[in-house]
């Protein structure tokens, strides 16, 4: 790619009457720079600045219900943010919804990318059925899981719980209430079959990346499916599962949808965005919830930190250019 | 694969006759427990209320548009909520591939100084938790008179999705041959004409993916349309968040609203179907 560069300026060079190079190099810095910059300074402005107003307003003394008492208070709002049980309760929360999801759904994706990686008849059939869960909107599949499947008289799930005993003979069959019983479960539940698609997708992309070759030259040395398959497989998928595992954390971190619509925060399941919307929507404390944000920004940078340098990793061999 | 097995000496061909059409078997069971959810709701949403609220479920009831009919003819016409969306979800799809495009060009054909940090800054905005940008956002709104208006929605739409497409863009970008590019330099041609004549053509197929993912993407929000909009500008989830509580007999309907708010997104995403990988891994599967 070099190469290229330094011809068309050696071309320019032959042709246009010199010009110090300090300023020409400038001037090709910034033609290069040129079709970045709309992208660049919008991102900073829609994302970064907004970011420096939060700063600014967790220092505040801001309930829109007070309007007259607003004025700075110094670190009040970080000591409030760091002494609410809510708050504790909200971090556990999220860690333990994030985890649940992605380490249920990456499992599940590893086993059933495996299946299709073989050949079956109606094998595309069984791939677009197992990517619908993903492309339902997602308050939409939390309005599904709710109301036609967990809920405990007409949901599907007691229907067919009903159905069974039935055939049984039992008129008596369990009627648990999901929701009310295992509520974060209920919530990973519907998760994981949003994003066990999502896994399972870049998982096959790493099984067909598999070089297979190897693979063949190891089975004709007699070695068995579960040795391939930790030996050679597993260490392959490596990456992929990382992938997964960071793109997935990224976005369930930051679950709404689910939360608000399936248990409206209730029952202990109030994540961190759910929290925060609260006591910025609800409660109008607008100082106390920039607080909070600035706090899980902070900790998310601490996180990404780490996390960018596997993406990194992940993605040198990638970057030729 | 599956001559390479035949032919293969080695290959314990007895087990692989008894266990291969179970693992298929399984497959298919597995398949159908996924998608089982979405036909529920799709054969529900053909219900009448009545046979949609029976336990246990009656699968064989007549099929009837009424769920449609009060879905669309309700209290509150869901027609401007999916304009909203529609409207929404497409300018910044527009707005984004606009700004992209010049971006990865600028990121990995003619790359600049310090290209890596520079798409590391992308990347990073997207792990940045949205909620913290929500309150700044609001206020922005309500001093400047934009709450309820769809352009903020299409603005912040657009910075959500741009990080998104410029990873996706440059690794769709990274895969034009050198050659074509010096040839397009030999010959004079301008960047725009470049980027037209040169570029676009071979990476129209990831174009059109990137343009469905960020269409998605838009779509499903929720949480700042939430907060941003009220009876003007709402959007198509927003509208659907008044499903929340339980309203009496009310299945057939709510399953016919989000069937007929995910059908976009379910026809962009198997329309997207084989870069949808590559597109939601940000570029790095393929």
């Amino acid at each position: 790619m070099t190469s290229v560069a330094e011809k068309t300026g050696e071309g320019q060079l032959g042709s246009a009457p010199p010009r110090p190079p300090g300023a020409a190099r400038r001037a090709a810095g910034w033609a290069r720079r040129a079709p970045l910059m709309p992208a660049l300074i919008f991102m900073i402005i829609v994302t970064q600045l907004p970011f420096v107003v939060t700063l600014v307003i967790s220092f505040m003394d801001w309930n829109a219900y007070y309007p007259d008492e607003r004025g700075f208070t110094g670190v009040d709002n970080y000591r409030r943010v760091f002494t609410d049980v809510n708050m504790l309760d909200a971090v556990w929360t999220t860690v333990k919804l994030t985890v649940g999801v992605v380490l249920i759904s990456l499992i599940l994706g590893l086993g059933i990318a495996l299946l299709l990686d073989r050949r079956f008849r109606g094998r595309g059939a069984v791939r677009t059925m197992m990517i619908a869960p993903f492309l339902v909107v997602p308050v939409a599949a939390a309005l599904l899981w709710k109301h036609a499947l967990y809920n405990p008289e007409y949901g599907l799930f007691n229907g067919a719980l009903t159905w069974v005993w039935g055939l049984f003979g039992s008129d008596d069959p369990p009627q648990p209430d999901w929701i009310s019983n295992m509520p974060l479960w209920s919530i990973i539940f519907s998760l994981v079959w949003q994003w066990t698609p999502f896994m399972m997708l870049i998982l096959l992309a790493g099984l067909q990346s598999r070089p297979l070759d190897v693979v063949e030259a190891a089975r004709i040395d007699g070695a068995g499916g579960w040795q391939i398959f930790r030996s050679m497989t597993l260490p392959h998928l490596r990456r992929y599962l990382e992938l997964g595992a960071l793109l997935g954390s990224i976005y369930i971190v930051q679950n709404f949808d689910a939360v608000f619509t399936i248990t409206s925060g209730g029952l202990g399941t109030a994540n961190l965005p759910y929290t925060i919307y609260q006591i910025f929507y609800q409660a109008h404390d607008y100082g106390r919830a920039s607080a909070a944000a600035v706090v899980v920004v902070v900790a998310t940078i601490i996180i990404a930190t780490f996390a960018l340098r596997t993406v990194s990793s992940l993605f040198r061999e990638d970057s030729g250019r | 694969m599956s001559t390479l097995t035949q032919t293969a000496p080695a290959g314990p061909p007895k087990r692989k006759d008894r266990v291969g059409p179970w693992l298929s078997l399984l497959a298919w069971v597995v398949g159908i427990l996924f998608v089982l959810p979405v036909l529920w709701m799709v054969l529900t949403s053909f219900h009448s209320e009545a046979d949609a609220a029976t336990n246990p479920p009656a699968v064989f009831a007549p099929i009837t548009l009424e769920g449609y009919r009060e879905f669309f003819s309700g209290a509150a016409s869901p027609w401007p909520p999916l304009l909203n969306s529609l409207t929404a979800s497409v300018l910044s799809t527009v707005l984004v591939l606009l700004l992209a495009f010049p971006a990865a060009y600028a990121l990995s054909i003619k790359p600049v100084r310090k290209w890596t940090d520079v798409l590391f800054f992308f990347l990073s905005t997207k792990m940045l938790p949205v909620v913290a940008g929500l309150l700044p956002l609001y206020l922005f709104a309500q001093y400047t008179g934009l709450l309820d208006n769809i352009w903020l929605l299409i603005v912040f739409y657009t910075s959500m999705n741009l990080p998104i497409a410029v990873w996706m863009m440059h690794s769709f970008l990274a895969e034009v041959p050198v050659e074509m590019l010096e040839a397009a330099s030999m010959d004079g041609a301008s960047l725009a004409r470049t980027l037209r004549s040169v570029i676009a053509p071979v990476v129209l197929p990831g174009l059109a993916a990137t343009a469905l993912i960020c269409f998605i993407f838009s779509w499903n929000e929720l949480l700042f349309a939430r907060v941003l909009t009220a009876t003007v500008a709402e959007t198509s989830p927003v509208f659907l968040t008044s499903f929340v509580t339980s309203q009496g007999l009310f299945l057939a309907q709510l399953c016919a609203a989000a069937f007929v708010v995910s059908l976009p997104v379910l026809v962009a995403g198997f329309a997207a179907q084989d870069k949808l990988v590559q597109g939601l891994s940000l570029g790095s599967v393929k």
